[in-house]
């Protein structure tokens, strides 16, 4: 565990089926845990984006990045630290809705959390926060008194603060053939 | 001249109205394919149905077990150079396959699979004979694919053979269910020529090429380890012609023997666990270790934190995951070597090293009389695996295909066989699949129908593909069969002799009479257990036009050295 630090991992790939597993494979044959996944289309038309945050030495995310590119469907693979980041994870809370009545307490937690009520109906109501992982997990600490009756957080998803240059990439493919 | 109604297969690109099944036979033909080998069963029977219909233009040899499908494959790819492609029913079928595929991905050969699965209908059902195979073979394939509409088999067929030949080959697995085997579609064919995502061979970076010249001029005590890329690259020519500018001694990995003839002058051996002394001692007193197409493969470096140490490292390498993965490279080269190569060639001075070279020399006289001679001119009563390939190189005069298995034969073969030319050793470098050599050899052999091919197989690894017996002689492929027989799982009884005090634990085997089996299989067969029988069994055999097999009863308890401990540094190799 020595020198571990935190990276996010941004793949940009073809939407194929079974490329999932394919880049989990990776990670499972050197034993490496996923901390957070997630993926979503990306800002170009059919290429997907994974977004994978694990913690390692940067010598072994160095390889794992080439064992992602390697892959056919691949287009391009890329680590970031969080300085080089902006990332967010997003969390929902549901609560019964008798607590919100009837402690005056929750709607402080909530007004002094920044998170938004997205949902009230008579039985429960739902809250929506979306921030760092310490914030969600405050938030989290602070609601769990008043009876969490489901909690979920996202995956983490994260822009970087330089250039991708996919489309770069794409257009190169498109001259050389 | 054919006059079938098959003919119109010579234009598989018109567009016509036919049936999945008959599609993937036409695709095959696009590709230039002619021969493959499978095993039928109920998922893959409507291409079955087609390969009757079209048994003029495409040979289907049956092997009697999938797996050895694959390794015949495998053997066809390595001396032919192309594709070679392997098909298997659903379920036991498919995983059947799963050790070829395994092998030739981690040994980088080309080959295309392809699995019947069940109706589309019927997927994760738990349907008679579904397996995940996509899922199973994931990790093991460069790629993969299943095919759930008629309509997608050309467009993927073309993308697997374009991925499975292309930059770095690999294999390529293609499950089509059973409804896309039997659904028509207008089919026409385009060959593939790129992927957008994917980019087989890395340009060449003049600074790189620039910088690894000056490396090599520089150098006082450069050595080079070549490997299979030198081969897959079909960069031999490249490659002598660097080796003779620059005059620097050059050592093999397993993979990459053959690709320099044996007694080519600076051709100084084999690294690795039981490679030659001076490569090995030596690798760790160069000042530049020039890789070409090698991997760096743990039974080449041993301990990693002794290994070349002292030396600048250039990395000529296809593969951009490859570098820095176990060795640092000082310079990276990426590439097609065969470019690389001749790029490099202009910028590099004529050069020898004769005094550099002399301490290879000195190596080898020890370890000619520590263990060559020993193993050569024995003083033992019994045979020993190296006078074994000593009669084999004779009788071939040194230009057969040797495919070996995996054990102490496999070694005593690539320590002792001699070649002269590229493509002429097949062995299971990577994965070590006991098993291999008789299907590959079986491949091998109509690969390269024109030449020699001797397989030597070890009595415990030919008995996990002797079934491949059958196929051998149902086809009358003439491919010659040795069984280096020791009554024992030799190299496993070695580790025990050497690291657990003679714990022979299950490793000792009470064979089967095998010149009768060979000869129920109607094969011609012979055994020798004597020196003075040996040089005329092995010539009686290499002169048969027919496949033939022979026993040579080897010495039970011999060793093979010299050997490089696991784990330890490749300059703590052991004489004895
Ligand atoms: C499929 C498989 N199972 C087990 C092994 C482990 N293994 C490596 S060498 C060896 C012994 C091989 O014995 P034999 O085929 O008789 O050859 P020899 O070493 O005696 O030449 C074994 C069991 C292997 N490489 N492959």
């Amino acid at each position: 565990m020595k020198n571990n630090n935190t990276y996010t991992i941004s793949i940009y790939s073809e939407n194929n089926v079974g490329l999932l597993n394919r880049i989990s494979a990776i990670f499972l044959k050197r034993h490496i845990n996923i901390e957070s996944f997630s993926t979503s289309l990306s800002e170009i038309k059919n290429v997907f984006r994974f977004v994978i945050v694990v913690e390692l030495e940067e010598e072994k995310v160095k390889k794992l990045i080439q064992q992602i590119e390697k892959q056919v469907d691949v287009i391009k693979a890329y680590y970031h630290t969080d300085e080089e980041t902006i990332f967010q994870e997003s969390a929902l809370f549901k609560v019964k809705s008798s607590s919100l009545f009837e402690e005056r307490h929750i709607q402080n937690v909530i007004k002094d959390s920044h998170a938004n009520i997205v949902v009230v109906t008579p039985e429960f109501f739902v809250i929506e926060k979306t921030g760092f992982r310490e914030e969600t997990e405050k938030l989290r600490k602070d609601l769990a008194p008043f009876g969490l009756l489901q909690f979920v957080r996202s995956g983490r998803i994260s822009v970087t603060k330089s250039k991708m240059g996919i489309s770069d990439i794409l257009n190169t493919f498109k001259k050389d053939n | 001249m054919k006059t079938t109604e098959n003919k119109i297969s010579e234009n598989p690109t018109k567009g016509i109205k036919i049936s999945g099944a008959e599609a993937v036979i036409r695709c095959l033909l696009a590709e230039g394919v002619d021969l493959i080998y499978g095993y039928p069963g109920g998922a893959i029977m409507p291409i079955y149905d087609e390969l009757y219909k079209f048994q003029e233009e495409l040979q289907h040899v049956l092997t009697r077990h999938e797996q050895g499908a694959t390794h015949a494959a495998q053997g066809f790819a390595r001396t032919s150079g192309k594709v070679g492609v392997a098909m298997a029913t659903s379920g036991p079928g498919a995983t059947n396959l799963v050790t070829g595929i395994a092998d030739a991905q981690i040994d980088s050969t080309p080959m295309v699979c392809i699995t019947g699965q069940v109706g589309s209908h019927l997927l994760g059902s738990d349907a008679f004979q579904e397996t995940d195979i996509i899922g199973i073979s994931t990790p093991v394939t460069k790629w993969n694919c299943q095919i759930t509409k008629a309509s997608e088999i050309p467009s993927v067929m073309a993308k697997a053979f374009y991925i499975a030949r292309s930059g770095r080959p690999g294999p390529v697995l293609i499950d089509i269910t059973k409804d896309a085997q039997f659904d028509t579609f207008d089919f026409s064919y385009e060959k593939c020529t790129g992927i957008r995502s994917y980019k087989p061979v890395p340009e060449i970076d003049p600074a790189a090429i620039a910088e690894a010249a000056e490396a090599i001029n520089n150098a006082k005590k450069p050595f080079i380890i070549w490997g299979q890329g030198v081969i897959l690259g079909n960069a031999e020519q490249e490659f002598k012609d660097f080796v003779e500018k620059s005059g620097i001694p050059a050592a093999w990995t397993i993979l990459g023997l053959s690709a320099l003839p044996t007694a080519h002058p600076l051709n100084v051996g084999m690294v690795g666990m039981h490679g030659n002394y001076g490569p090995n001692m030596l690798t760790n007193e160069c000042d530049l270790l020039i890789a070409i197409g090698m991997r760096f493969d743990d039974r080449v470096t041993g301990d990693l934190s002794t290994y070349a140490k002292q030396a600048k490292v250039i990395h000529f390498e296809i593969d951009p995951s490859e570098i820095n993965k176990n060795v640092k490279a000082d310079i990276p080269v990426m590439g097609s070597c065969k470019d690389s190569l001749a790029t490099i060639l202009s910028l590099i001075r004529k050069n020898t090293h004769e005094k550099w070279i002399s301490r290879f020399d000195d190596f080898m006289k020890i370890e000619v009389e520590k263990v060559i001679d020993k193993d050569l001119n024995p003083t033992k009563e019994g045979l020993t695996m190296g006078e074994a390939i000593m009669a084999i190189n004779k009788h071939t005069k040194g230009d057969a295909v040797i495919v070996t298995d995996v054990g102490q034969h496999q070694m005593v073969a690539c320590r002792y066989a001699e070649f002269v030319r590229s493509k002429s050793n097949v062995t299971s470098g990577g994965l070590g699949t006991m098993g291999f050599a008789l299907p590959a050899a079986l491949g091998a052999k109509m690969g390269a129908p024109e030449r020699e091919v001797v397989a030597v197989i070890g009595d415990g690894g030919y008995q996990m593909t002797i079934q491949e017996l059958g196929t051998i002689f149902q086809t009358q492929t003439a491919v010659k069969i040795v069984v280096l027989n020791n009554d024992f799982l030799g190299m496993v009884r070695q580790w025990q002799q050497l690291f657990f005090e003679k714990r022979y634990a299950s490793t000792e085997m009470v064979n089967p009479n095998f010149v009768a089996i060979a000869k129920g299989y109607n094969l011609e067969a012979k055994k020798v257990d004597k020196r003075e029988d040996l040089d005329a069994a092995v010539a009686e055999m290499i002169a048969s036009e027919k496949p033939y097999f022979l026993e040579i009863c080897v010495e039970k308890e011999a060793n093979v050295f010299p050997m490089i401990p696991t784990g330890a540094s490749v300059s703590e190799i052991r004489l004895n």
